[in-house]
């Protein structure tokens, strides 16, 4: 009656260099969040309190004061909106359209395929400064009276949404049609047989086998579009019309006398893109691991 | 982004199909399936077709038109003057914008230098150091998910707000590290980010923050392809520890050490928010971004000029990004 031998050997004995890569690995992880903490930790404080004491002190006093100020007197929840405007069409519009690129790239034949996806994949290597001066004019030139408040594509929402997704789905197309080239052709030839239109191959059996790709890439997109700094600093003039990331520049310009509150307003403006991570975690590296490694 | 932004990806497209490396008549038979469609596509009506033609007709034209349009509009620009009011005072003037920069602007060529520091510095210091993590954390070790988090958080964050969180360590009265050497009293300060002789290395340092814990996602995954086997061959032969990583893992990370290269040259010529958030490309940390930033948020708006020194950055860039495309899709057509 011998018990089977598996859970006794579980535990292995504790060797010195384990013990000695944790401490490495602990001290330099803590070093790495250092300067995320310094900034909770001044957020935390009251900016009396660390002027006639120093930042490097105990606290008298920790209260989350800073960052009911910054949210509520820079009207952050109205920036917060601005980049819901611009981020939600931007992933959607960027993955349905690079989609549709990438079916039409890995499915079918076609002599220009290549040429093609090397267009995309090429355009989303660019640095965007390459780009910025004459996009700028031409939104500028492009008059949109009574579509967007400025009544041009600058200073819109409507001119970042594109820009975005004209931009991102060069890597969106790429990575998708290196995922859609591995599903069976038989899939599809079937359906063609059986009389089936393009574009209910595409809607109702390519796009549903694509999800865990299209999640990893949604999740990834909202955090760079999320992130964009560049394109609003540039393309957005109207304070109100920024979202967050710009947004934040400017309140900092006006309470830097104040760095206690700018701490906290950058850690208000961090949490949206570290719930997402948090959240979607798995999706997110695969995401981007996605580009980089096979499946 | 950033950063952004990129990643791109050489090893999807070496998939083999499956098929590749089968006996020669399991090969003809692929070849015959690989065949097939374009015999399909005869079964396409005119509809299909139109719906075909639209579906990658209408993305591209959004892409083509806003990036690549404008990208030779760039080229185009660079050898004009134009103060942006009307077309009629576009004026050809070959190569005269190229010329004031590679001669009198002070700030062109310490631009250059320090979008190569970038480079080299982020190459050299982050890059390994992600690596070095990725093997550790790779030995299925305990807490590992723990000390992942932590060095990848910074790159989930904004590189504005990482720029404002630095500052915070930075400020010379009210920074972290002044508070701590003692820095911190007038007429004492170091100036971290006002100093031209400190700044870029203070912001490489947050740079590199940010950067390691990107390459050490992108090394895990990388080292998760590593075939196990590989490594229990190599411990058989009596090798230790670093023989293992040197003659056995390291070799076969050849294609993420290729992506580790090309994110890495296209995020050095792309940085940007970190700086302009720091201070705005002042002296010490002048980047081709920033100045062709410059050149239309500025209050002069010198279209042209700024233009010549985005075709430079453009020229930097395809340097890069042809070569890789070009053995990226060689492998892609051969599958």
């Amino acid at each position: 009656m011998s018990a089977p031998t598996l859970p006794v050997k579980a535990r292995t004995p504790i060797r010195p260099a384990r013990v000695l890569l944790h401490v490495f690995l602990a001290g330099t992880a803590l070093a790495w969040l250092a300067p995320l903490l310094w900034a909770l930790y001044a957020a935390l404080r009251p900016y009396g309190e660390t002027s006639t004491k120093g930042y490097v002190s105990w606290p008298d006093k920790l209260s989350l004061d800073n960052f009911t100020n910054a949210f509520t007197q820079s009207d952050m929840s109205h920036y917060f909106g601005n980049t819901l405007i611009i981020a939600i069409p931007a992933v959607l519009l960027t993955l349905f359209l690079s989609s549709m690129v990438a079916f039409y790239v890995s499915r079918f034949d076609f002599r220009l395929n290549l040429f093609l996806l090397l267009v995309f994949t090429a355009g989303n290597l660019l640095p965007q400064q390459v780009i910025i001066t004459p996009l700028y004019r031409l939104y500028l030139l492009i008059d949109l009276p009574g579509i967007t408040m400025s009544g041009k594509l600058y200073d819109s929402a409507l001119g970042l949404v594109l820009i975005h997704v004209a931009f991102q789905s060069g890597f969106c197309a790429f990575v998708l049609s290196n995922y859609m080239r591995m599903l069976p052709h038989e899939l599809t030839e079937a359906a063609l047989v059986d009389g089936a239109s393009v574009w209910r191959m595409y809607w109702q059996i390519v796009l549903p086998l694509c999800r865990p790709a299209m999640a990893a890439l949604g999740t990834l997109l909202s955090i760079w579009i999320y992130n964009d700094f560049f394109w609003a600093i540039v393309l957005i003039s109207t304070g109100e019309n920024m979202p967050i990331t710009s947004a934040l520049n400017n309140l900092s310009g006006q309470y830097f006398t104040d760095p206690n509150l700018v701490a906290a307003g950058a850690l208000l403006t961090a949490i949206p893109t570290l719930i997402v991570y948090f959240a979607l975690q798995r999706q997110f590296v695969s995401g981007l691991t996605l580009g980089a490694n096979k499946g | 982004m950033t950063t952004d932004t990129n990643g791109e990806n050489p090893e999807a497209a070496s998939v083999p199909p499956p098929g590749a490396g089968a006996p020669p008549v399991a090969k003809t038979a692929a070849k015959a399936a690989k065949k097939a469609p374009r015999g399909h596509q005869r079964l396409l009506t005119r509809r299909d077709r139109l719906t075909l033609g639209v579906m990658a007709g209408l993305p591209t034209i959004l892409h083509i038109a806003l990036v690549w349009l404008t990208a030779l509009a760039s080229i185009a620009l660079a050898f004009t003057t134009w103060d942006g009011i009307g077309f009629d005072s576009i004026k050809w003037v070959g190569l005269d914008n190229f010329k004031e920069l590679f001669s009198t602007n002070p700030q062109f060529w310490p631009a250059v230098e320090h979008n190569i520091v970038w480079f080299v510095v982020l190459i050299l210091i982050p890059t390994p150091l992600g690596l070095f993590l990725a093997v550790q954390l790779d030995k299925k070790i305990r807490f590992s998910r723990v000390y992942q988090t932590a060095f990848f958080l910074p790159v989930v964050m904004s590189l504005a707000v990482i720029g404002f969180v630095w500052q915070l360590v930075y400020n010379p009265d009210t920074g972290l590290i002044n508070s701590v050497i003692g820095a911190n009293k007038p007429g004492h300060y170091i100036d971290w980010i006002g100093d031209p002789d400190l700044n870029l290395w203070a912001v490489l340092v947050a740079a590199s923050w940010r950067h390691a814990g990107y390459m050490m996602i992108l090394y895990l995954a990388g080292l998760k392809g590593v075939d196990p086997s590989l490594r229990e061959a190599s411990s058989l032969d009596g090798a230790n520890e670093w023989q293992t990583f040197k003659n056995v893992i390291f070799p076969t990370l050849r294609p993420t050490n290729t992506i580790v290269l090309v994110v890495t040259i296209i995020e050095a010529l792309r940085a940007f928010d970190l700086v302009w958030v720091f201070n705005g490309g002042a002296q010490g940390t002048e980047l081709l971004s920033i100045l062709v930033t410059d050149n239309i948020v500025g209050e002069s708006s010198r279209i042209g000029y700024g233009s010549a020194i985005a075709v430079v950055l453009l020229l930097i860039s395809l340097v890069v990004i042809i070569p890789y495309l070009v053995s990226t899709f060689r492998k892609e057509r051969r599958s």
